[in-house]
């Protein structure tokens, strides 16, 4: 494999929790992003998929920069990105971008789009004169009708607002773009129209998407890579199609199989047991050990890391290589088996 | 097992031809313009559209919870015999978490925060069935254990707050489902829970209607995931029903343009596609309708008749299915297809 465009490696982001007003005492550490690796090739998307506190959004502010890491590195084209120079760090902000879940929130309410999309290129130091041509340019990329940009956000609708969003992500002609949830906040008939923006524009341009999201069925549509993430951790990497069909860590099968229509078969019927646990109180060893029904004592004590189980995936479990074997991977309970911790 | 959608005599809930309007200062809203379904005993109804469709507002007209400025102008809501839309507050108010429950999107807004568990689940059994709290409370803990609910001795005594939000939305379910309803609302219940906490309340959901053998109408704007766990489907956009049938026939031979590119532009599981069908255009804002049929400006296969007028009639199909849609116009086997003008 080539050299990737981004790579992470051994990233964290601990949180410290204090108690107490006056005089604040270190309780513990919130370890959103705990140690976690991969690769984004260049023209490629690679998703990162979790379910609500699994620290995927800390994932993204850790890359876009926004906040500084605990531990680990980030590299683009092979350059670490804490040893970057403040001007060089300018220019890793202009080559990776942000599109956010909410786009009514995402947009100045007071300015006009011509000056939303303009303002990265004035921060980035492009001449007056060459701002608007590049302002109107992008907004017709996006399909937004011309004019708008004389027009305030208020005007337009939640999937135009999300195509501004887009066309200020792209003013700057980044490598890579970091999608957090660019749909969910969108009606149902919109998305489509989003997503095919997204890929069009990826085909035409050659921009890498890091895309994440919940939705895994959206992330199958759009991704060549997956991550799974779950409480701060990947716990299983691989091809996309391959990581949906054929999931190999439990915790993927869950997801799986709770976003196939019932009636439906999953490739591996997996029991969905209990709630994802809050960060504060991670389990021991595995965090997905109270919730798998293959657990075995080990995975109460040590905490799997992730390894090559074939070509093109990862996966932080004890159940490979070795007991995946042993175990026939049909339902074990009902399911709907008992919830609550 | 498909029966005729329009045969209203074993129907727990017949609604016919509702409409609901919102008189506002800039003019009126037409959010529920002419909606007509059943719900038989122990079956699912799904509502499904997106927002503003029309079908929140369709449920509260159900329960006559309507927010200030809108009023039923027409139609009739006919549940057990009774028309709810002539029923006094007072017979409403016995109606209400007796004989039709509710359970919400968010649950932590649906519990009151300063009153325990307990007594949540509790008072609809100490109102309605004139219950002690002592053995109200007994009887809780069994609708806990009912809803899944680890250790219910416990919890009864917990504040909302030190639940997770799955428990929570389970124990709002035991609320709405305490005293035996013979329909339950369910708006959207699992939008605010996580994929996998989603699905396990999606399976609950369906076992406590085995076991006690209430009518559902669950209202979602999830076609694919959602929408399969219904025995049928009432598709709404701008305030109308613009397909309802048999959820089989709905989802793999839909008859409206709208439901049919609704089906397409959702990703799903395991397919391969390197485009999704996308719809053009926004949804409408029910203030400022286009004449004809409301999907018109947005769908492919317009014919001047869209355009203009009233929206199209119901066209009822061999199937037994009811869409509006001119291009159904051919295929009405009825006789008469529901009227479009207002009362």
């Amino acid at each position: 494999m080539s050299e990737p465009l981004l790579e992470v490696r051994d990233l964290a982001k601990h949180f410290p929790l204090t108690r107490g007003l006056l005089k604040s005492t270190l309780v513990g550490h919130v370890k959103a992003v705990d140690g976690i690796s991969f690769g984004v090739q260049a023209g490629e998307t690679f998703a990162i998929v979790g379910e609500s506190g699994c620290g995927k959004t800390t994932l993204a502010n850790l890359i876009l920069g926004l906040l500084p890491p605990t531990g680990g590195e980030i590299l683009l084209h092979g350059r670490l990105i804490s040893q970057l120079s403040a001007a060089e760090f300018m220019a890793y902000r202009r080559s990776v971008a942000a599109v956010f879940q909410d786009p009514y929130g995402a947009l100045n309410p007071r300015m006009r789009v011509g000056d939303i999309v303009a303002e990265p290129l004035e921060i980035h130091g492009y001449a007056r004169a060459r701002r608007q041509p590049r302002v109107r340019e992008v907004l017709r990329s996006v399909g937004l009708p011309d004019g708008s940009e004389r027009r305030f956000p208020h005007e337009f609708s939640g999937g135009q607002k999300q195509r501004i969003g887009i066309a200020r992500a792209l003013a700057l002609e980044p490598q890579l773009i970091v999608l957090d949830e660019p749909v969910s906040s969108l009606d149902v008939s919109i998305r489509s129209q989003i997503l095919n923006l997204l890929k069009d524009l990826q085909q035409e341009l050659g921009i890498s998407y890091l895309l994440i999201s919940h939705d895994l069925a959206t992330v199958e549509h759009m991704s060549d890579w997956i991550g799974v993430m779950y409480l701060g951790k990947l716990v299983e990497v691989g091809r996309a199609k391959e990581v949906c069909r054929q999931p190999k860590h439990p915790y993927t099968a869950t997801l799986v199989a709770a976003a196939t229509p019932p009636g439906q078969m999953a490739p591996w019927e997996m029991p969905i047991v209990g709630e994802v646990p809050t960060l504060l109180e991670t389990p021991s060893g595995c965090g997905f050990h109270p919730r798998c029904p293959y657990a075995m004592p080990v995975c109460k004590r040590v905490t799997p890391s992730l390894v090559a189980v074939e070509d093109h995936r990862r996966v932080a479990c004890h159940l490979y290589p070795d007991v995946i074997h042993q175990i026939r991977l049909t339902p074990l309970t009902s399911p709907s088996s008992p919830g609550g911790r | 097992m498909v029966q005729m959608p329009n045969d209203s005599r074993q129907a727990l809930l017949d609604v016919r031809d509702l409409r609901t309007y919102f008189y506002m200062r800039r003019g009126v809203v037409k959010a529920v313009n002419g909606v007509s379904f059943q719900v038989r005993p122990g079956e699912t109804l799904g509502l499904v559209g997106e927002s503003g469709s029309g079908k929140t507002i369709t449920c509260l007209s159900i329960l006559r919870l309507l927010p200030r400025g809108a009023r039923i102008v027409g139609g009739h809501i006919r549940f057990q015999g009774q028309d709810l839309t002539l029923a006094s507050d007072s017979a409403m108010e016995t109606m209400r978490g007796k004989q039709i429950g509710m359970v919400l999107q968010n649950a932590m807004a649906a519990l009151d925060p300063v009153f325990t568990i307990g007594t949540q689940v509790g008072e609809p059994l100490v109102v309605h069935e004139k219950l002690t709290w002592k053995t109200a409370l007994r009887r809780v803990v069994d609708l806990l254990t009912m809803v899944k609910i680890v250790s219910p001795e416990l919890r009864i005594h917990n504040y909302p707050h030190e639940l997770s939000g799955g428990m929570r939305q389970r124990a709002a379910s035991a609320a709405a489902i305490g005293c035996r309803p013979a329909l339950l609302i369910a708006d959207e219940p699992t939008t605010a829970l996580d994929v996998t906490t989603q699905r396990q309340y999606l399976d609950l959901l369906t076992e406590l209607q085995r076991a006690t053998g209430m009518a559902i109408i669950f209202v979602t704007h999830d076609i694919s995931l959602v929408g399969n766990m219904c025995d049928r489907l009432a598709v709404f956009y701008g305030g109308l029903v613009v397909e309802y049938g048999a959820k089989e026939q709905v989802l793999t031979h839909p008859s409206h343009p709208y439901t049919e590119a609704l089906l397409q532009s959702v990703p799903k599981l395991g397919e391969t596609r390197d485009r999704l069908r996308s719809i053009r255009g926004d949804p409408p804002d029910l203030g400022r309708l286009p004449g004809g049929c409301p999907f018109h400006p947005r769908c492919d296969m317009a014919l001047e008749v869209c355009r203009t007028g009233e929206p199209p009639p119901a066209f009822e199909l061999a199937d037994g299915r009811r869409t509006r849609c001119w291009l159904r116009e051919p295929d009405h086997v009825g006789a008469i297809a529901g009227s479009t003008r207002p009362r």
